[in-house]
């Protein structure tokens, strides 16, 4: 519960401080849920099951308020908790709004902790709405010209997922023995094959739009070109994993006799995603939006590994979330810190900032190879075991996802070489503290993570085993 | 042979006749008259065709709960009486008209 | 020890990665060169531990730590000290300290000393996992981060953009590669079920788990990777792109080392190749056509570093014929030599380019003996060895392998010899137009050419005199049964009954009688003196130049164009993959996708504009609507 109040009140506090407060106050607000993380990892352990750490009657006795902890909570609680002082510290750059985005990230860093612990559906319903907000008014108020047109486009694509989803949850709820909405109770609901069907596909509308799956996905480049770098970074590092997690916690254990139904699907249409991705990232002239697209490719493969149901997949996945939210964050940061020194984002501007900043090259070079998954940085790991996922279930499918390695090393290093290298007029102006922690964070988990990907899959591993094995009982109880 | 017995004796049909007609007249009233203060008789007529029908039906049944939603009913209906003639003396004010056919400056 | 040896370098990456830029320049040179040299120490007391007479060991193996453990995947982060990988590393080490010690001085006026000999560490440690790995997910960890070193490298002088367009050439291309080996790793692993070569070749020795189908589907997937690294067709273009790296680097990474990486691999995955004869000839194929396209390719071009470096791919395409024919050893013979003369022949041109002021077109050359002696001596060994001038080492390794080819199939036998007389042609050329004739340029003065200093020309004698004595690792047996193959006796040790990860499968020496061998060796050396002869009489006696490439005619046109092949690619893979690009942003992305959501938007507005009309703020017919509507929902309720 602390880890959900404690940012919220700091939200409050900033927003109370106003102009007073400044980027130590926020970046130390920010840090304290991640000494509460702490304290859940040794109290609570990784391996006890969906541990239920805080239980409160809300709306009656079985609609309660129940918070979980276990190890894929912990990852992604760690994500959030991690990033969100990252963005906080060094996203935040824009003087005239830094209250109010410092103020809206931190109360969005208490709503995404809210989705990733609720273990009450309708609880999961209200966070999931709930992160909704901050990046409403970060988006509406902050995009510039075409904000309205942006956020409305973006606000309806996952307004309309979330009813679905909430439609579904209902259907389940109606369909318990005590009208209750916990997450046992919703999952001990026996499903015919249609009904899975459609109650899966109400849920999956939601995570699909949020992730976002092809076609699926109109909303995600022009928001997080136009967001602010700060709205960038929350929604594409941190809120679209909740759509991933959504689909392993949720949708997985929730509607198993649908997954049959739906497997083919996702799987194809994150492999065309991975692609088309990938292509239109290949030609991009604002780093932005290259980032956007390769942030599509990237994810609809994760999306993929998940729904090949094997342990590669899943966890591979998992730790894949966690790579991909550091990754996208680092090189939004990146791009942001190269706008504000120069004015200017798109490739064709800019050049030869290498000479100007060797650390921030330094950085730059590292997050990139991270994306482009050189072994030993944080991409490789993950990449590595979504496409062994992928090829165990259908071998093409593995060359067709396979060739975003290729792509990626194209795009990436089109960027570097068109924003660092060769001549340019431009400079990069030198880091400051804040940056440099930001960005020591940030590097720590890329080589980390390159070198003992194991340390986090540990984490996740028998809460994967868990959702695989209630997946398995269900298919049996089928067939 | 006291008052309650005369009701009783009285068969629920045709408190059931009575409402029906009255909620009719009512129902004609609201649809077809053009003076809101008018309108506003006709809905209370409807409302008092039910409040009977309540009553009747809760005396049939032995049951009160018909007379207690028969309370809620007058008093909501005092309310919006109230309310409505409120509003409808301050239109006066403004436009020295109780037709409602006039009043559609909320057309979409 | 063997830990220590691997990280070694990477120890140096972090010094001078980290705080290079605060050492003075000598500092980071040395401190870069050390770090290479210890590993070199300990390999070879590794080495020795391997091989000492009394107790001999199979392999050393090392687990560090479990790198990967998800379901019925399981990676170790672990290393295997075996002969194969002995001689690998001595390579690497050796090759590797001579040319950072040479680097001192190439790079010496260079503000980014520290970050080459940073790179360079890195890229040795990577070579080092490469082969030192003792399972497929280490060997592809090596190979992507030689991959990445080779790509920071050639883009060393980021400030050119074309250098930076060789470079990401470079990755690309070796990507290409890199997926299909993931494809083989994958296939490797849903048929055998592991990675570790000790367990997986084991199993594929048994032989029960697999169809040849697939073994020779993995083979052929895993030769896809190597084409990629080793730059065989089609994936060869990059590597004379690559000469844009400073030369050290050409001459430890596009010619000594990691472009021998892919034949490490297929040397390591003997087993596998052994029951596929189809991908044996494949890669035979792919390397005899490859040898033969850049040798062609090699006559008619005028910058000293692509000459060599098509020479690089013309011998690596020998190298791959060898393995194809299946004589292992010859092909890590070739691998062994080719790494001295080759290296030398790249020092050499880089002790050349640094003389004459960063001039790398031969035609500006020439006369360049005088000035340069040391250069002009160590270069001609170089030179000789490559084109199989007699008892060098180029000399046996060449033959051995025209020898497997010729007990294989007489047509390739002819086609390599032809290859391997065409090398004769273009190395002269360009050695006779370098050093000899009269001085050409126009922008430096003659006398301004210098030698380059002592810690550049010392690594060129050490490599000379290696070139001269390479050989001697493994002599034909027809010079004396007691001296000869030593290679081939090391290979194929047998551990005592225990399981042989390398060269499961003893090659059967290659039984041709005496005369035939010495008619071979008689053709072989004849074509060396005609190319020899010719060479020197067009370009010494009459003292042409090569002409520009502007005015090259007919095949001269197309060969120093090198058949147009880039161009081809451009054409045929560049352009419609950018034009896609464009087309899917353009018209799928922004017009249908982003139109059919904003359409249903307009469709709910105009939906919207239609339903209003009924709000006619009128009330009586809201009553109206109002009545109707409990009517209906009366008459559903009733029937």
């Amino acid at each position: 519960m602390e880890i959900i109040l404690i940012p919220i009140i700091a939200a409050l506090v900033t927003a109370g401080l106003g102009k007073r407060s400044n980027v130590w106050i926020s970046t130390l607000l920010s840090l304290i849920p991640l000494a509460v993380l702490y304290t859940y990892f040794t109290r609570f352990g990784v391996d006890n099951g969906w541990k239920t750490i805080f239980d409160l009657t809300w709306i009656s006795e079985n609609i309660r308020f129940t918070l979980g902890f276990d190890g894929l909570t912990g990852m992604l609680l760690l994500l959030t908790n991690l990033m969100v002082p990252v963005i906080v510290m060094a996203g935040i750059r824009d003087d005239e709004n830094r209250v109010k985005l410092t103020a809206l990230t931190l109360f969005m860093q208490g709503a995404l902790n809210g989705v990733f612990m609720a273990q009450d559906g309708l609880m999961f319903y209200i966070f999931w709405e709930l992160a909704l907000i901050p990046i409403y008014f970060i988006t509406l108020t902050m995009s510039g010209e075409n904000a309205f047109k942006i956020t409305l486009r973006f606000f309806l694509y996952t307004f309309i997922g979330s009813l679905a989803m909430l439609a579904s949850l209902l259907y389940l709820f109606l369909h318990t023995a005590d009208y209750s909405f916990s997450f046992e109770a919703l999952r001990a609901v026996e499903l015919s094959r249609i009904e899975s069907i459609w109650v899966g596909a109400g849920i999956l509308l939601a995570f699909v739009v949020k992730i976002p799956l092809l076609p699926f996905h109109s909303w995600q480049a022009d928001t997080y070109t136009h967001s602010p770098a700060a709205g960038s970074m929350l929604l594409s590092g941190i809120m679209l994993k909740m759509g991933l997690y959504g689909l392993l916690r949720w949708y997985l254990p929730l509607a198993p006799e649908s997954i049959e139904f739906f497997q083919p699907w996702i799987i194809g249409l994150s492999v065309a995603g991975v692609l088309y991705g990938a292509l239109i990232a290949i030609r991009q002239k604002d780093m932005k939006r290259l980032i956007a697209f390769s942030s599509l490719s990237h994810v609809a493969l994760i999306a993929a590994g998940i729904f090949t149901l094997t342990a590669e997949g899943l966890e591979g996945g998992v730790l894949q979330m966690f790579v991909h939210g550091v990754n996208v964050i680092g090189l939004f940061l990146v791009v942001e810190l190269i706008e504000k020194s120069t004015g200017t984002r798109l490739l064709g501007e800019l050049g030869g900032l290498a000479k100007s900043n060797r650390s921030f090259m330094i950085f730059f070079m590292l997050l990139a190879l991270g994306t482009v998954a050189v072994p030993f940085t944080n991409g490789f790991p993950g990449e590595f075991m979504l496409l062994k996922a992928v090829y165990m279930y259908n071998p093409n499918m593995a060359l067709l996802a396979g060739l975003t390695i290729i792509f990626c090393a194209v795009y990436i290093f089109r960027m570097v070489q068109f924003s660092m290298f060769g001549e340019g007029k431009h400079e990069v102006s030198l880091l400051k503290w804040n940056e440099y922690v930001a960005f020591g964070i940030l590097s720590v988990a890329v080589l980390l993570i390159g070198f003992v990907p194991q340390l986090f899959i540990d984490v996740v591993h028998s809460s994967i085993l868990q959702i695989v094995t209630w997946v398995s009982e269900a298919k049996g109880v089928l067939s | 042979m006291n008052l309650l017995s005369i009701f009783n004796q009285v068969e629920i049909s045709h408190y059931i006749y009575l409402s029906t007609v009255l909620f009719s007249i009512g129902l004609f009233g609201v649809l077809f008259r053009r003076n809101a203060i008018i309108l506003l008789m006709c809905i209370e007529l409807m409302l008092n065709a039910v409040n009977l029908l309540f009553t009747a039906f809760s005396t049939y049944m032995g049951d009160a709960d018909g007379q207690i939603f028969v309370f809620f009913i007058m008093v909501v209906a005092a309310a919006e009486a109230a309310v409505g003639l409120a509003i409808l003396v301050l239109v006066y004010r403004n436009t020295r008209k109780t037709d409602v056919s006039f009043l559609d400056q909320l057309k979409g | 020890m063997l830990t220590l040896m691997i990280f070694l370098p990477l120890i140096g990456f972090l010094i001078n990665g980290l705080v290079g830029r605060f050492l003075p320049k000598n500092v980071s040179g040395w401190l870069g060169t050390a770090a290479v040299l210890g590993s070199f120490i300990l390999a070879v007391m590794n080495f020795n531990a391997l091989t000492a007479e009394a107790g001999q060991l199979e392999s050393i193996h090392q687990k560090l730590f479990t790198f990967l453990h998800v379901g019925s995947l399981h990676v170790d982060f672990a290393f295997q000290f075996d002969r194969l990988s002995a001689v690998m590393t001595l390579i690497i080490t050796g090759i590797g300290t001579l040319i950072h010690m040479y680097s001192i001085a190439y790079m010496h006026e260079d503000d980014g000393l520290y970050k080459f000999f940073a790179y360079l560490n890195l890229f040795i440690f990577n070579m080092l996992v490469l082969v030192l790995g003792s399972n497929y997910m280490m060997l592809f960890f090596g190979w992507e981060g030689v991959g990445l070193c080779s790509y920071l490298l050639i883009g060393f002088w980021y400030k050119n953009v074309d250098f930076g367009k060789a470079a990401r050439k470079a990755f690309v291309m070796n990507r290409i590669g890199d997926l299909g080996l993931l494809l083989g790793l994958f296939l490797i692993y849903s048929t055998y079920g592991t990675f570790e070569y000790q367990d997986l070749f084991s199993r594929v020795f048994t032989g029960t788990d697999a169809s040849s189908n697939v073994n020779t589907a993995i083979a052929l997937l895993l030769f896809i990777g190597a084409m990629g690294k080793s730059a065989q067709i089609p994936l060869y273009t990059w590597l004379p792109d690559a000469m844009a790296g400073p030369t050290p680097v050409s001459a430890l990474i596009h010619a000594a080392t990691m472009v021998t990486a892919g034949i490490y691999l297929v040397i390591r995955s003997e087993a596998i190749y052994a029951l596929s004869p189809f991908a044996n000839e494949i890669v035979m194929w792919i390397g005899l056509s490859t040898s033969i396209l850049a040798a062609l390719i090699g006559l008619k071009q005028n910058d000293i570093k692509k000459v060599l470096a098509y020479s690089t791919v013309s011998q690596l395409g020998l190298m791959f014929i060898a393995l194809g024919c299946g004589a292992y050893t010859a092909a890590l013979f070739h691998v062994i030599t080719h790494a001295f003369f080759k290296a030398l022949l790249f020092l050499g041109s880089g002790s050349v380019i640094h003389g004459m002021h960063h001039e790398q077109d031969i035609r500006q050359m020439g006369g360049l003996r005088k000035k340069m002696p040391i250069t002009y001596l160590t270069f001609l060994i170089g030179t000789l060895a490559i084109t199989g001038f007699p008892f060098l080492s180029g000399f046996f390794s060449k033959d051995e392998i025209l020898m497997s080819a010729f007990a294989h199939n007489k047509l390739v036998f002819g086609l390599a010899l032809m290859s391997a007389g065409i090398t004769g042609f273009y190395m002269f050329r360009m050695f006779f137009v370098t050093f000899h004739g009269t001085y050409r340029n126009h922008h430096h003065a003659y006398e301004k050419v210098h030698e380059s200093p002592l810690l550049m020309t010392l690594p060129l004698l050490v490599l000379a005199v290696l070139s001269v004595i390479g050989g001697a690792v493994n002599l034909p047996h027809y010079l004396g049964e007691g001296i000869s193959g030593g290679l081939h006796h090391l290979l194929s040790f047998d551990g005592g009954g225990q399981f042989s990860p390398i060269l499961i499968y003893p090659e059967h020496a290659i039984e041709l009688s005496h005369t035939a061998e010495i008619a071979l060796l008689a053709m072989a050396v004849s074509v060396f003196v005609i190319a020899f002869l010719y060479t020197r009489n067009k370009y010494v006696v009459k003292g042409s130049v090569p002409e520009a490439d502007a005015d090259q005619q007919g095949m001269g046109k197309v060969l120093a164009n090198k058949f147009y092949v880039d161009e081809a690619y451009d054409m045929a893979f560049v352009a419609p993959l950018e034009s896609a690009s464009d087309v899917i942003t353009e018209y799928v992305d922004e017009k249908a996708l982003k139109s059919a959501v904003d359409g249903v938007g307009t469709g709910g507005y105009g939906l919207s504009k239609l339903l209003s009309k009924i709000q006619n703020g009128n009330i009586e017919y809201y009553l109206l609507y109002m009545v109707i509507g409990i009517s209906l929902l009366l008459a559903f309720n009733l029937f």
